[in-house]
């Protein structure tokens, strides 16, 4: 689960991170009412959605007076966002940070996120602050401090030095650099993060680190014994149909081809996608049934493959392990009962209590439904079923 | 022969008395496996399944001399349960449990390397030895003997690979699910040299994901140290960027974890790579010339 700036920033706050002051708003008039609250005679009016890249894409803006926060802040509430992390479609700005404006003399970057091969958290650090940090790992990848801190020992003095001087911070700016990175550690092992990312992290002209800004990402097993956290998911953010998909077991991921596909297990659903690609077709989405897949949650996934209106076959691979495939064949009668299945369906249906689905299937006798022996050959008949409907 | 596990490996079971625990352990029975107890804390005492259930681990393995154990403990109780088990003398922990906290798995694994235990998953199908022992939720009527090791992030596709070679007319020596989570336990690195010092394991099947960098190390580890034939798949051709396919660690990142990637690694080591999940009995077949 991912939050927004404003959310992370209340986070931050909490570990002692420093930050800039800052309210969020809804509206234009009340995005006034925090600039003047705030004071000053600069802020920055930054729009919140869960994607990076908003600065480029129009969404942060300076204002030197409270008409134009006012202007700005109508102008960026409501619009679409468009970065090169929204895709083309874009995300639709639905709330406003109201920031104090600072004094930047230099800008870096940190972040902290799992080193999957050291398996333990990893803090990254650099002077290439502002960039993209993807593109400063691909080209010069020698500007990335990166330092592994082993949990069990937590953040120590070394490891802040090893950071302050792979910086190149001077003598006396290492303190209050050591005292952020290690505050930001903390917030990562307490709240459960997958990734924490300050870019720009700001040095001021009076020497002080500020996270200008914060992104932050949730490791969602872990999510159950944080409920404040939980509270700050923004429903809007997410997919609306992955989201309905998980409330029944699902996980669903929506893409842009042809062929519905519903498989049980991870892998064997990336395999499906693979195999349908290999063949010549295109997936038109992921979906995972999971492993306690019944009647109900197999018409779901039909539901929800079918509001997809690219949709000109549905592929059913399932490979039953735990699941049981005489229960996937009840829950495809049971889908063509409730949902109008207009496209023809390949089912493939593989393991345990193959034999009685099979049987269930050529009992019910559905015109379009279409038996296949093994994935390979449901494959192709999904592949040729999409084309045939052209 | 095989790896890890045979038909004399005594195994008990943490979540023993719970629904998932009773299922599966009595599976696992049915098949051969070596089931000598169980732990549910309070319990202790009780009978379940014709095996004496335990408080603690540690009371488990000083009564039945088990040597591993299958975790079946719900989420939020998986680390405390493989640090339990690695504090207790167990040798092999093989975690079924889905949606264990990330951080819990980092503390629960740096203590079992410390303690000498070594732990399958979490979120995996478990370990299997065709026909002699089952150790997880796997179907275990498609696990024929034979000749090829499998090892696979996926739990359907370990089941698809192993259904696959047995069309082919070969068979399964120790088929193991080491699970897609951002840290897991035995991975190809260890489990490659296992199969490749097997005599009864003539090639081995390797099954990934998009994500991470474990089938990379393979590869590498594969170049210097596998003489047996070796065939691969990664799942994920097609998965998009940034978008998270099911298991925890099967996303695309920038520019690493890319099933492209890994492929070009594994096909530079010698080993078979196959673009479809479809093809793998086929190769199978013919790297063992047949």
């Amino acid at each position: 689960m991912n939050i927004h700036e404003y959310q992370a920033k209340q986070i931050f706050a909490k570990y002692g991170v420093p930050t800039p002051r800052g309210i969020v708003a809804n509206t234009a008039d009340q995005a006034v009412r925090n600039a003047a609250e705030l004071g000053g005679d600069i802020w920055v009016v930054k729009a919140q959605i869960h994607a990076g890249g908003r600065g480029l894409g129009g969404g942060v803006k300076l204002a030197r007076s409270l008409d134009e926060v006012h202007d700005l802040a109508s102008q960026i509430l409501g619009m679409n966002l468009v970065t090169h992390q929204t895709g083309p479609e874009g995300k639709l700005v639905q709330k406003v940070y109201i920031e104090e404006g600072a004094d930047i003399k230099d800008e870096l970057y940190l972040g902290v996120v799992l080193d999957r091969a050291k398996e333990m958290p990893v803090i990254m650090a650099s002077t290439e602050g502002g960039m993209e940090i993807e593109k400063v790992a691909e080209e010069t990848p020698e500007k990335i401090i990166k330092v592994a801190i082993d949990p069990t020992i937590g953040f120590q003095g070394f490891h802040g030095r090893e950071l302050a001087f792979g910086l190149g911070l001077p003598k006396e700016e290492q303190g209050k650099f050591i005292k952020f990175a290690a505050a930001l550690y903390n917030v990562y092992m307490e709240n459960d993060a997958e990734m924490i990312e300050i870019n720009p992290l700001i040095k001021t002209g009076a020497g002080d680190f500020l996270a200008l800004d914060g992104k932050m990402g949730f490791d969602d097993s872990a999510l159950g014994r944080h409920p404040e956290i939980e509270d700050m998911r923004d429903i809007s953010e997410e997919d609306a149909d992955e989201r309905e998909a998980s409330r029944f077991g699902l996980s669903y991921v929506s893409l842009d081809g042809e062929i519905g596909c519903m498989v049980n297990g991870a892998g064997l659903a990336m395999g499906t996608m693979d195999t349908i690609n290999y063949m010549g077709g295109t997936p038109a989405n992921f979906l995972d049934v999971g492993g306690k897949a019944n009647a109900e949650t197999v018409a779901k996934g039909f539901e929800i493959i079918l509001k997809n209106p690219n949709v000109k076959a549905i592929f059913v691979n399932i490979f039953g392990g735990i699941v049981r495939c005489d229960r996937i064949a009840n829950g495809i009668l049971e889908a063509t009962k409730l949902v109008d299945v207009h496209v023809p369906v390949i089912v493939r249906l593989d393991g345990t209590n193959a034999p009685e689905a099979a049987e269930i299937l050529r009992n019910a006798n559905i015109a379009n439904v279409i038996a296949a022996e093994d994935l390979a050959d449901g494959a192709a008949k999904a592949v040729a079923a999409a084309k045939g409907s052209n | 022969m095989s790896i890890l596990v045979n038909k004399d490996t005594k195994v008990i079971v943490q979540g023993f008395t719970g629904k998932e625990g009773t299922f599966h352990a009595e599976q696992c029975i049915a098949y051969g496996t070596q089931i000598v107890g169980g732990v549910t804390p309070n319990k202790g005492g009780q009978e379940h399944l014709g095996q004496p259930v335990f408080n603690t681990v540690k009371d488990a393995v000083e009564t039945t001399g088990a040597t591993v154990s299958m975790i079946f403990v719900p989420p939020a109780f998986v680390g405390d349960a493989v640090m339990e088990a690695a504090d207790a003398g167990i040798e092999l922990a093989v975690i079924i449990t889905e949606g264990a906290p990330v951080r819990d798995m980092m503390y629960a694994k740096m203590y079992a390397t410390k303690k000498g235990m070594m732990t399958i998953g979490p979120n995996c199908p478990g370990i299997i030895t065709a026909e002699e022992c089952k150790i997880g939720i796997m179907p275990g009527m498609i696990f024929k003997k034979g000749n090829v090791g499998l090892i696979s992030k996926s739990g359907t596709l370990t089941y698809e690979g192993a259904n696959q070679i047995v069309k082919q007319g070969f068979g399964i020596t120790t088929a193991v699910g080491i699970g897609g989570d951002p840290i897991i336990g035995l991975s190809y690195k260890q489990l490659l040299p296992m199969f490749e010092a097997d005599p009864e394991t003539e090639a081995i099947v390797m099954i990934g994901e998009i994500g991470g960098d474990l089938e990379i190390q393979a590869a590498a580890f594969i170049k210097e140290n596998i003489t047996k034939p070796v065939v691969a798949f990664i799942a994920g051709q097609t998965a998009p960027k940034g978008k998270r396919m099911g298991h925890a660690g099967a996303i695309v990142s920038g520019a690493a974890g890319t099933a492209a990637e890994k492929m070009a690694a594994l096909e530079a080591a010698g080993v078979k790579v196959v673009v479809s999940p479809a093809e793998i009995g086929k190769a199978v077949s013919e790297v063992l010339g047949k």
